[in-house]
């Protein structure tokens, strides 16, 4: 019996299950060897020396270097472990999520602003086009 | 003996702990947010908690896809500050209360919730920051602190009733502790957030509100609300609500509601803070 999940249908959301973490398992294992300050200095000096030591698919190394968080979510990563990612590069967990929706940090930040990203047409896929 | 004397819920936002950090809670960004934790600080100086059981979620720090635990609970003398990417938060280490830790790990078990114990782990500020805003920034953590981190990351993490439940049995495991302790019982995370993928940023204040009312009076009614109700109304990681479960389930069926904040935004969340007393 497949895994049942009654997440699908929420829009623009990725539920990192079992099947994503299998998925992504070596693009996480990767993002937290950034937790020790030697190999961030490694990875900065070469990134694709360094992933190249990972057994993570092309794809996935390809949205690492070009920092495709979207990318990475879809084929596997989880946005904790991707955090490390971007805290490596001196970057806020705002700056991340902002990237993921298309919109500019600045305009993020003042939909956050004035209140955040409402609920209204964003439960389910096709309520507002938003599918 | 020991007793449960309160319980406190408080989101764990890790830009409000760079915040502290790097000198910028008078900003006009963030003084509103820390303007909240005002009444819980002189609160909580003149309670004087001896032992905390903190509740909090890693998030992957001290647990890669190595190994997951649902429930882990922090049995050792002293936790070390995690580096989450940027280096440790400057903040002192962490001092553990191994035996009432080891005494709850072993109640709770034989009352039938399965806990994994962690005897060395780094903590990061799912539980650093908590502290933070309730202490400020002392020289040492002014009491003890017995992490229990709850697996919020790989789906599915436990439900809210099983959270519930698991806070009354620690309530009965701390209730039979002998030595004569003030615990406190923290619950962390939430309130709505989403921090991943085109809905980013989702904040739902309808939810988050109707939770803090429903945490006083009608918690056995809260417990019940299905996994997708959090990720569909509160966002993917608005699910870290749950870990508030475990504090409530470990205080009376009646308490007092000392101290209520709600804030949006911090960063990408909203905050959520109260502080519960027994009644």
């Amino acid at each position: 019996m497949a895994l049942n999940k009654p997440y699908t249908d929420i829009p623009g959301t990725t539920i990192f299950d079992a099947d994503m973490s299998r998925k992504g398992f070596h693009l996480n294992q990767f993002c937290m060897s950034l937790m020790k300050a030697e190999n961030r200095e490694r990875f900065k000096a070469d990134e694709r020396a360094y992933l190249d030591e990972w057994r993570m698919t092309e794809d996935q190394k390809q949205a690492v270097l070009e920092r495709d968080y979207n990318r990475m979510i879809s084929l596997g990563g989880n946005i904790y472990f991707l955090a490390k990612i971007f805290s490596s590069d001196g970057l806020s967990f705002q700056f991340a999520a902002a990237t993921m929706t298309g919109m500019s940090q600045q305009e993020y930040a003042e939909m956050m602003l004035s209140g955040g990203r409402s609920p209204e047409g964003n439960r389910r896929m096709g309520e507002n086009d938003n599918g | 003996m020991a007793r449960i004397t309160a319980g406190v819920a408080t989101s764990h936002v890790p830009a409000i702990g760079a915040a502290i950090d790097l000198g910028k809670t008078a900003e006009s960004y963030w003084a509103p947010v820390f303007a909240g934790y005002d009444f819980s600080k002189q609160w909580i100086a003149e309670q004087k908690p001896d032992v905390i059981f903190l509740v909090y979620n890693d998030h992957a720090s001290a647990f890669s896809l190595d190994l997951v635990p649902t429930f882990a609970i922090g049995c050792a003398d002293e936790f070390q500050p995690a580096d989450e990417g940027w280096g440790p938060r400057p903040v002192p280490a962490v001092q553990g209360h191994p035996e009432l830790a080891s005494h709850i790990a072993q109640s709770v078990i034989q009352d039938n919730f399965d806990l994994t114990v962690v005897n060395t782990m780094d903590v990061d500020h799912g539980l650093t920051v908590p502290l933070s805003l309730m202490f400020g920034q002392p020289e040492a953590w002014p009491c003890r602190v017995i992490p229990f981190a709850v697996n919020v990351v790989l789906y599915p993490p436990p439900s809210g009733r099983r959270c519930f439940e698991l806070g009354q049995a620690l309530r009965r495991a701390i209730d039979t502790f002998d030595e004569d302790l003030n615990v406190q019982v923290w619950g962390t995370g939430g309130m709505s957030h989403q921090l991943q993928g085109p809905r980013a940023g989702l904040i739902n204040q309808e939810f988050d509100q109707s939770f803090l009312e429903r945490l006083v009076d009608d918690a056995e009614g809260l417990s019940r609300i299905p996994h997708i109700d959090y990720v569909r109304e509160a966002g993917s990681e608005g699910i870290e609500l749950v870990m508030w479960l475990i504090m409530r389930g470990a205080l009376n069926e009646r308490v007092n509601e000392l101290h209520r904040f709600y804030h949006v935004p911090a960063s990408n969340t909203a905050v959520g803070h109260v502080i519960l007393e027994n009644s």
